[in-house]
């Protein structure tokens, strides 16, 4: 069907979600499958002095006990990170090793000691109340800034400091020098903190050796297959690609925590080598809370300076990472290549320098959460414009249009160079913020505030504007920055005899409707029905390579590698087609799904020429039977969507509630190829955005415990605790990519927190109440009115 | 989430159910609703060896009126207080309480009696039941008692109820004159249990409260009746200024509970705030 490409159509996935025909890995049962519990560290930090498993053995059904002493005896690796970055005296990174069992030490609570793998999942978990660990607790460090310090309890014997790396981007000496001249210069302090997040299907990994073909096969909840079996294979445990298959299949939810290659996955295809036997292991929710990577966690001081007409001139930003007790597989490049390359934000600010100290801390290991350091760049960012035009009295949207970067198509203008790093491929910034603007209403708004104030009603309205980078990535450009691996996409169209189409995809869906959008755009290419074409993802034996879906990138990478095998099935498609109906491939046009002799009623179909293709019986000379085509497409630069997001609140003053009363986002993700699911992806980040600005926060006490992991105890959104969201988009395409196509995962996510935040503080602002650090919660805001009343 | 094996048995009496409890003592748990008592048991907090199922006693699912009071049966759900027109039209406080519990399938699942029984402190029939100077029926192997809800409460998770004993059934006396009843919530975000929750009645007679009960849940370990509120309000016209005034009072003699979601400071203060909700809404259903 042509003019498939923009349109709401309804999501074919959802018909096996909604009605509990969903497969996921836990839905899978294998002939002989033995159930496994993992044994873990209830301290953050403890010396594992001795393990006695013997009455659990004893114990009927129970098969086998490893503790981290067999994993270390049989020479298994950690597993690896698979991002480098450096001291800045160019000492490596410190990485330590990540066993799938520890042996002498616990290093987070959560972390794993032992494995216990019996018949029934039941029995496991009883067997494993039987297992004695006999640990010693040590002191425990859970502040990344403090973890620094002399005198802190060191995560790694060997790592001094709890350092990892630390690393800078931009110009300092031109920075401070720069900030030296600032004619008003805000400063603001504060904790991005630690998000858990949640993916409502927990964590879960069979491991099934087949000792008749000596194959291996791992079933994962995962975002990434692919990038699992060749870490798996290659890093931890040393077993040919070839002999390996890793299966994805439906994948409730990961938000990024499920990018990562996890101790468990390869821990269940070890065990299962081991007893011959598939193995399955599913988190339970409070594993998931404890050992699904966390998110954010940042210890930020950061400055920006202003000439005397408000331009801003100068940022200076020093952060303190938390890594966690290890090093998960993309943790360095988050709070760096994704946080301190951002920090030119939207504006053109013309000195920036960013320095990141990457550490470790007795808890869960962070790396990327929708949005990955984009969200904590640009909070950054969008609380200092805020607070700074509150210090300034000057209204917070006129001095972001001050300082927006002019309008650049990336074609007639060049891309926009930054100060760190990044060149911007296209962006037109007024037009989103004027947009939202009069969604909102805001000279009303203010108005109303204005006189709301008067009558003791505390209004809020808060802006927030962003840019990200995303379509992740380039490969040399991140090759350069640090990257282990290459980050293209692959896609391989085939075009069954019937011209039906098959394409498989190395991007993995877990909610973002792939198998909507990418038939779209095959549907829209070829001429045919939707129905005609059918998405494959998540099989390494079925999909020739992936890197997977995170980072915004599916539709800008993956589907760019879609976008290479339909050129290529058109063209071979039109030679075809030229040969069939005795013309010149020039005197063809295909639209409509056939190819015709233009300016005559002389046409073959999409579909003819498909069976011409496997039954070439009149066939061009020298032409390859068949029709399909693989391809890798490796993005040119990194997309760059953004947006404007206006949050407006009232705050109860009694008990120091946040109550929101309308969301506004205007985005642009470039081309939209299904607007309905577009909106989609902006309402779930702009949930979980808003989470992170009044709701979510993990806490650890002193000793590194998890103090909220349940639901009862860690808040997460709900529809209740949210407004009807009004979306709105401008499209400035993106220029290097054939769909012009930006991205739309992550955008909500990353506008939505500091909105919401700025316009608590705007609220606040009568109080003299300039600063607060999320969640936002009601205690917090009425201590905050309270101290200052 | 699994947890320890365990044996299921129903009971088709209320003296089947007891002859259980004695027989197996602390291994026993009664199961109702099993909306507290499962997902403990699936964190191994509560490891019980014989469920006991109350579920199919005929005769412990009702609502009715006898002798100027509301009588409930044990197991009747939330949602069947929550919706039911007799409750509404004598004491419509207790549909606010079962109303504000959890969500639909908890409402429709979960009991009175379980909730009782279980005495979460943040849970949210407490509050109604001392307000309301309910009677807890008890049956045990010794026959059958009446407690008062004042005296059933008796701290984290501790009640009147022995081992070996049901609550049969709640009996509620309706307030005569001229009345209004209010329960204020607010919620704990992550459970939306109770982080303060304030039930009330009050009734007025020649433009003065001449009674007034006030119980808080969620404050402290247990619920528990405000007296000092009650008192400041009592003798007095229920308008805005003797309400503040005695809003003020609330929570000031007990342990306040602190946790990541209120700190005592915040919790007391909250009570204040709640206390005023509730008495000037119950004020405004008079
Ligand atoms: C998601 C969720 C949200 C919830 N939200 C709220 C809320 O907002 N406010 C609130 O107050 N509660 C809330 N609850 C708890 C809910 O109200 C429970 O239903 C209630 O606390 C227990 O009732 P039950 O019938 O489920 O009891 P069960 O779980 O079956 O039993 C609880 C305990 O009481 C004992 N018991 C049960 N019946 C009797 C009886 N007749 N005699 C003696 N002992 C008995 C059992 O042996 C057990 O020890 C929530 C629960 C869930 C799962």
């Amino acid at each position: 069907m042509t003019n498939m490409i923009g349109k709401p159509v309804k999501r074919v996935e959802d018909k096996r979600f909604i009605s509990g025909k969903g497969r996921y890995t836990d839905d899978i049962v294998l002939p002989g499958m033995l159930h496994a519990h993992i044994i873990r560290s209830h301290y953050a930090h403890a010396k594992i002095l001795g393990i006695d498993t013997d009455q659990a053995e004893k114990m009927e059904g129970v098969v086998a006990i490893f503790t981290g002493k067999d994993i270390a005896e049989a020479g298994i690796n950690g597993v690896p990170c698979g991002w480098q970055v450096d001291f800045k005296n160019g000492e490596t990174m410190k990485e330590p090793p990540h066993p799938l069992l520890v042996a002498a030490k616990a290093r987070y609570m959560g972390d794993a000691v032992a494995v216990v793998i019996a018949e029934s999942k039941a029995l496991a978990k009883d067997a494993a109340e039987m297992v004695m660990v006999d640990y010693e607790p040590l002191d425990a460090i859970v502040d990344a800034a403090m973890a620094v310090e002399d005198g802190a309890p060191l995560v790694h014997e060997d790592i001094p400091g709890n350092m990892a790396f630390d690393w800078e981007l931009g110009d300092r000496e031109k920075t401070n020098q720069t900030m030296a001249k600032a004619h008003h210069t805000t400063t603001l302090e504060f904790v991005n903190q630690r998000l858990i997040p949640n993916a409502i299907e927990p964590r879960c990994a069979i491991g099934d050796y087949d000792s008749t073909n000596d194959k291996y096969t791992l079933y994962t909840s995962s975002q990434n297959p692919h990038l699992i079996r060749l870490l798996m294979c290659a890093f931890v445990l040393g077993i040919p690609e070839h002999k390996v298959r890793v299966v994805s299949p439906d994948v409730g939810g990961g938000f990024g925590s499920k990018i990562f290659h996890y101790t468990e996955e390869a821990l269940m295809t070890w065990c299962s080598k081991q007893l011959g036997k598939p193995i399955k292991w599913t988190a339970e929710r409070s594993e998931s809370f404890m050992t699904d990577c966390h998110g954010r966690d940042h210890v930020t001081k950061a400055q920006m300076g202003f000439d005397e007409n408000g331009k801003i001139i100068g940022l200076r930003v020093k952060t303190f990472a938390n890594l966690g007790a290890y090093l998960s597989t993309f943790a360095p490049c988050v709070p760096t290549y994704l946080h301190g390359t951002l920090l030119q934000g939207l504006y053109t600010t013309t000195a920036i320098h960013v320095d990141v100290t990457g550490v470790f801390t007795h808890t869960t290991p962070v790396d990327a959460y929708r949005g990955a350091g984009r969200p904590e760049a640009t909070y950054l960012l969008e609380r200092l414009i805020d607070k700074a035009a509150l210090e300034m009295k000057v209204d917070p949207a006129a001095l972001r249009f001050k300082n927006f970067i002019p309008p650049f198509d990336g074609i007639n203008e060049p891309g926009f160079q930054t100060e760190v790093a990044l060149q911007y491929d296209s962006g037109n910034y007024a037009p989103v913020l004027k947009r939202a603007m009069e969604m909102v209403d805001y000279e009303a708004l203010r108005e109303e505030q204005a006189s709301g104030r008067n009558n003791g009603k505390l209004i809020g309205i808060g802006i927030s504007t962003y840019i990200e980078a995303c379509g992740i990535a380039p490969s040399a450009v991140v090759g350069s920055l640090g990257a282990r691996a290459g980050l293209y996409e692959s896609a391989q169209v085939r075009v069954q005899p019937t011209g039906k189409v098959s394409v498989y995809v190395g991007s993995h869906a877990h909610g973002q409707g792939h198998e909507t959008t990418f038939a779209q755009i095959v549907a829209d290419k070829f001429g045919i029905a939707m129905e005609d074409v059918e998405i494959v993802h998540g099989d390494s034996e079925s999909v020739a390579f992936g890197m997977g879906t995170y980072g915004s990138r599916s539709l800008a990478v993956g589907g760019s590698a879609i976008m290479k095998g339909i050129e290529k099935v058109l063209e071979k498609g039109a030679k075809i087609a030229a040969h069939k109906l005795e013309a010149s491939e020039n005197d063809l046009e295909f639209a409509e799904g056939k190819w015709t002799v233009k300016g005559t009623d002389k046409s073959i179909s999409f579909g003819d020429v498909a069976l011409t293709a496997y039954v070439p019986h009149n066939y061009p000379e020298g032409l390859e039977p068949g029709m399909d085509f693989a391809s890798f497409y490796d993005p040119a630069n990194f997309t760059y969507p953004f947006g404007a997001h206006i949050a407006v609140v009232e705050v109860d003053k009694e008990t120091g509630k946040v109550d929101l009363k309308r969301f506004i986002a205007c985005d642009d993700v470039g081309n939209v190829i299904n607007p309905m699911i577009v909106d989609g992806q902006i309402h779930g980040g702009v949930a979980q955005g808003i989470g992170q600005a009044l709701f979510e926060g993990a806490i650890y006490d002193e000793s590194g415990q998890l103090v909220n992991g349940s639901y009862m105890d860690y808040t997460m959104p709900r529809a209740d605790d949210l407004p009807l969201f009004e979306t709105d988009r401008t499209v400035t395409p993106c220029p290097h990519n054939p769909l012009g196509v930006k991205g739309a995962g992550e955008a909500g996510t990353i506008g939505s927190a500091p909105a919401v935040v700025n316009a608590v503080m705007d609220a606040l602002a009568p109080f003299g109440i300039k600063d607060l650090e999320m969640p936002l919660t009601p205690e917090k805001v009425w201590n905050a009115i309270h101290n200052n009343q | 989430m699994i947890p320890n094996k365990f044996d299921y048995q129903k009971a088709t009496t209320v003296e089947e159910a007891i002859e259980y409890l004695v027989e197996y003592g602390d291994e026993a748990k009664l199961l109702a609703g099993g909306h507290s008592l499962l997902p403990a048991m699936k964190l191994r907090l509560n490891n019980p060896v014989k469920l006991v199922d109350i579920n199919r006693i005929p005769g412990l699912k009702y609502i009715r009126e006898e002798n100027a009071m509301l009588c409930l049966g044990a197991a009747t759900t939330h949602y069947d207080i929550e919706s039911s027109e007799l409750v509404k039209s004598k004491i419509p406080m207790l549909c606010q309480v079962a109303a504000s519990i959890g969500d639909l399938q908890v409402r429709n699942m979960g009991t009175i009696g379980g909730s009782l029984a279980h005495a979460d402190p943040a849970a949210d029939w407490p509050a109604g039941m001392l307000a309301t100077e309910a009677i807890i029926v008890i049956q045990g192997p010794e026959g059958t008692k009446n407690v008062p809800a004042k005296d059933f409460f008796m701290g984290l998770y501790t009640t009147a109820l022995a081992e070996n004993e049901i609550i049969t059934e709640i009996r509620i006396p309706i307030p005569e004159g001229n009345i209004g009843t209010a329960y204020a919530k607010c919620v704990q975000p992550a459970s939306r249990f109770a982080l303060v929750g304030c039930a009330t009645i009050i009734s007025k007679n020649n433009g003065l409260c001449d009674r007034v009960k006030l119980a808080f849940t969620g404050v402290s370990v247990n619920a528990f009746c405000d007296e000092a509120v009650e008192h400041a309000l009592t003798g007095h016209a229920p308008d805005v200024d003797n309400i503040t005034i005695a809003a003020e009072k609330a929570a000031i003699n007990v342990d306040v509970l602190s946790d990541h979601f209120a700190s005592e400071n915040y919790r007391r203060h909250l009570a204040k705030v709640y206390a005023k909700k509730a008495l000037m809404e119950a004020a405004n259903n008079l």
